[in-house]
């Protein structure tokens, strides 16, 4: 540890979940505000909110209010169990992202070995509770956008996997930690200074995981689950008050935690040049990391407003045919090219 | 249906075609489902406003669909009956809510049609400058909503924002923003006021940024492509059969537009302009032929008023107004296709009976032919682009 005192292991465990407990609404938060609110805002030549709060800051904490208070409907027909429990299992599947993303040299919730491996694999977890949210409705235009979800969040699980194999090829290693060490250690021909963030090396495979990412976020262009125009609200029709939150939240929370993954292992995570190791490296690395995030998600969120979205079928053929297959030459060009240096 | 020709399958084409559909049939039979039915509408963000489309699905496919109007009727048609004629101008604005100038025009050229009078150039000249702004309004609207429609939600802000200064003039030349009620028999209301031939200028040049804008954010944009290309094809003897008109026809390479192929006494004949047609017939043609009308219509509002003509804005007219006994047919090019009025006169102060023509219930009426076989997602591709106003379905 890098302070001072030894802590038991369950006092450990309550810091751990209280700073994961703090950091999911937070980051949702400060991305709905900064994005949804005030980038969308200017993007469309309009103010967005203003009153509440120094520049309608505190607008996000108005909204949750209201969410709160509002009344929690169970649809006549609904199977209530499944009604209540998707939410949060869509929930608990973000809440684990967080489990393995280092943010500073010593400030990690668990440092797996198969840190990525997990990350994903606790991420499609969502899907379940999607479905459970669109089948326990008993509401057609739900079922229409959790199948689509479910459709969609399959096939593009498969590019975000491909591309994140690359970036484990060159790093050596699984672990999130790992991979930031090795892009801090690593080298471009010799010249050391800035380390080796894989977005230099790895720029094909960035590009498929943030589109990828976009399409687990189900934001447009790829957010046929929840179109608008078409499906009212796809699975999250029928829910309202904090059940409708928790989705919000997971939503917006999925962001950060993708935001925060692609950062680690494109941009070099908490790493920054002559950035001093022990607690000065430690209270830096999360501002470090921070801001990378917010750069991945200020691209994320661009093309969210900007495009119009894409029909199911070809959203599909994106996938199959366009990313998967140069997501696979990009694995075999990395292999070939780690045995030749 | 397809527009390009193709070149005359082979006999093994031919065989292999004959073959699959076999099988196809076969497959279809034991998996026959009923289908699930859907109702889009009454209340779905993709109906602007209460038309219900009620869609039996197969999957995300539609095999059969079937637009239901009247939840927004009006009773106009009987309304009038019970109006003097002035006072039926206030009532028709409502039917095409966001070009309502366009709707009292022909009502009130077939008004004076029937007392054998007209008004003087001046005012003729101000309607036309008037119709084309209440064109601008409309489908700027629609040039918006269509991404929104689609998943872009940026241009329908930008749309509203430019279309702002259109109303705004409106509204200084007419008193009302969205329904201005200044068409009279035998002229206009006001004459304009000052200053505002100049501001129209720089409005116009608004909208034709506008316009470009939207050409490079939306219409050239390569998902915006895929989506409404090919989508929605109307061949052109269909939509004729089906009396569409307006944007929807000249999309599908017919070119009649009433502004340059009816008699009118408007001033149309008097600038230079030109009717956009597109071969396809999809609905990206549709979205491209307005794109140009909003252009075509800034041009045409610039030349008028470059050569609007000194004058008297209103004729000679009795007090009370009377028209005589008669009937007649009037009809123009509004922003939503063609719009007639059919009125039947004994004399009296009001019509007798008259009939509304209004462009959205017979562009509406194709959606049957045209939504068998598409998916979700384009269902609404097509909706958007046929481009209906609720009060002009319903009236």
């Amino acid at each position: 540890m890098f302070l001072a005192i030894e802590l038991a292991w369950w006092q450990l465990t309550a810091i751990k979940l209280g700073a994961v407990l703090t950091v999911i609404p937070l980051g949702s938060l400060v991305l709905v505000y900064v994005f949804l609110f005030k980038m969308m805002s200017h993007m469309q030549s309009r103010l967005g909110p203003m009153e509440a709060g120094p520049h309608g800051s505190l607008q996000v904490l108005a909204e949750a209010g209201k969410f709160l208070q509002k009344e929690d409907i169970f649809p006549a027909r609904a199977d209530r169990t499944v009604f209540a429990l998707a939410p949060v299992v869509v929930i608990v599947s973000t809440f684990m992202l967080y489990a393995v993303i280092p943010a500073g040299p010593d400030l990690v919730v668990e440092d797996l070995d198969t840190g990525i491996f997990f990350a994903l694999a606790v991420g499609s977890i969502s899907v379940i509770g999607v479905l459970m949210a669109g089948w326990s409705s008993a509401s057609k235009y739900s079922l229409l956008g959790a199948l689509r979800a479910a459709g969609q969040l399959i096939a593009y699980e498969l590019p975000l996997v491909l591309a994140v194999v690359g970036v484990v090829i060159q790093a050596g290693t699984m672990s999130l930690q790992g991979i930031v060490t090795s892009q801090a250690q690593g080298e471009i021909f010799g010249f050391g200074l800035i380390g080796n963030p894989f977005i230099l090396t790895q720029f094909v495979g960035f590009v498929i995981f943030i589109l990828a990412a976009q399409a687990e976020l189900t934001q447009t262009p790829f957010d046929m689950p929840v179109a608008e125009s078409e499906l009212v609200a796809g699975y999250m029709t029928e829910y309202s008050g904090f059940r409708f939150l928790f989705f919000f939240i997971a939503e917006f929370g999925t962001a950060f935690a993708l935001a925060g993954i692609a950062a680690t292992m494109f941009l070099g995570g908490w790493y920054v040049p002559f950035l001093p190791d022990g607690l000065l490296g430690n209270l830096i690395g999360p501002a470090v990391l921070g801001g990378k995030i917010m750069v991945i998600a200020f691209l994320i969120f661009w093309m969210r407003f900007t495009f119009p979205r894409f029909r199911e079928d070809q959203l599909q053929a994106i996938a199959w045919k366009f990313l998967i297959p140069i997501s696979l030459v990009n694995i075999a060009v990395t292999a070939v090219l780690k045995v030749v240096f | 249906m397809s527009v390009t020709s193709q070149p005359a399958p082979t006999d093994w084409q031919k065989a292999s075609y004959v073959s699959a559909q076999a099988a196809d049939a076969r497959i279809n039979l034991e998996l026959e489902t009923e289908g699930m039915i859907l109702n889009i509408g009454p209340q779905h963000p993709a109906t602007h406003g209460t038309l219900r489309i009620v869609v039996r699905l197969d999957g995300e496919e539609v095999i059969w669909a079937e637009p239901i109007c009247g939840y927004m009727h009006r009773g106009y048609e009987k309304l009038t009956e019970v109006r003097t004629y002035p006072q039926v101008t206030t009532l028709i604005n409502r039917i095409d809510w966001l070009g309502s100038f366009a709707n009292e025009v022909p009502f009130i050229l077939g008004a004076e049609q029937l007392m054998g009078i007209e008004a003087p150039p001046r005012a003729q000249w101000i309607r036309t400058i008037l119709f084309e702004m209440a064109r601008i309004a409309n489908l700027t609207l629609f040039l918006g909503d269509m991404g929104v429609q689609l998943g872009a939600l940026t241009p329908v802000f930008y749309a509203f924002r430019d279309r702002e200064y259109v109303l705004n003039l409106i509204e200084a030349a007419t008193g009302g923003r969205f329904h201005p009620n200044y068409d009279r028999i035998g002229g206009i209301k006001d004459d304009l006021p000052r200053g505002w031939v100049d501001e129209c200028k720089g409005a116009m040049s608004k909208v034709r940024n506008f316009c470009d804008e939207l050409e490079d954010l939306l219409m050239g944009n390569e998902i915006f492509q895929t989506r409404t290309r090919g989508v929605g094809v109307i061949p052109a003897s269909i939509g004729l059969d089906y009396g569409l008109s307006g944007a929807n026809i000249r999309a599908s390479g017919v070119d009649w537009d009433l502004r340059r192929d009816a008699p009118s006494p408007l001033a149309w004949k008097e600038v230079d302009w030109k009717v956009w047609t597109h071969p396809d017939g999809d609905s990206f043609a549709r979205y491209w032929v307005r794109l140009q009308e909003v252009r075509e219509a800034t041009s045409i509002i610039d030349q008028l008023l470059d050569g609007l003509p000194a004058g008297p804005i209103m004729t000679k007219v009795p007090k009370i107004i009377k028209v005589p006994a008669g009937e007649v047919w009037c009809h123009t090019e509004n922003p939503l296709g063609e719009m007639g009025y059919y009125i039947v006169s004994q004399g009296g102060l009001g019509p007798f009976r008259c009939k509304i023509r209004s462009a959205s219930f017979s562009n509406v009426s194709i959606v049957p032919w045209l939504l068998k076989g598409v998916y979700i997602p384009d269902v609404i591709t097509i909706l958007a682009s046929l481009y209906f106003i609720l009060g002009d379905i319903d009236r």
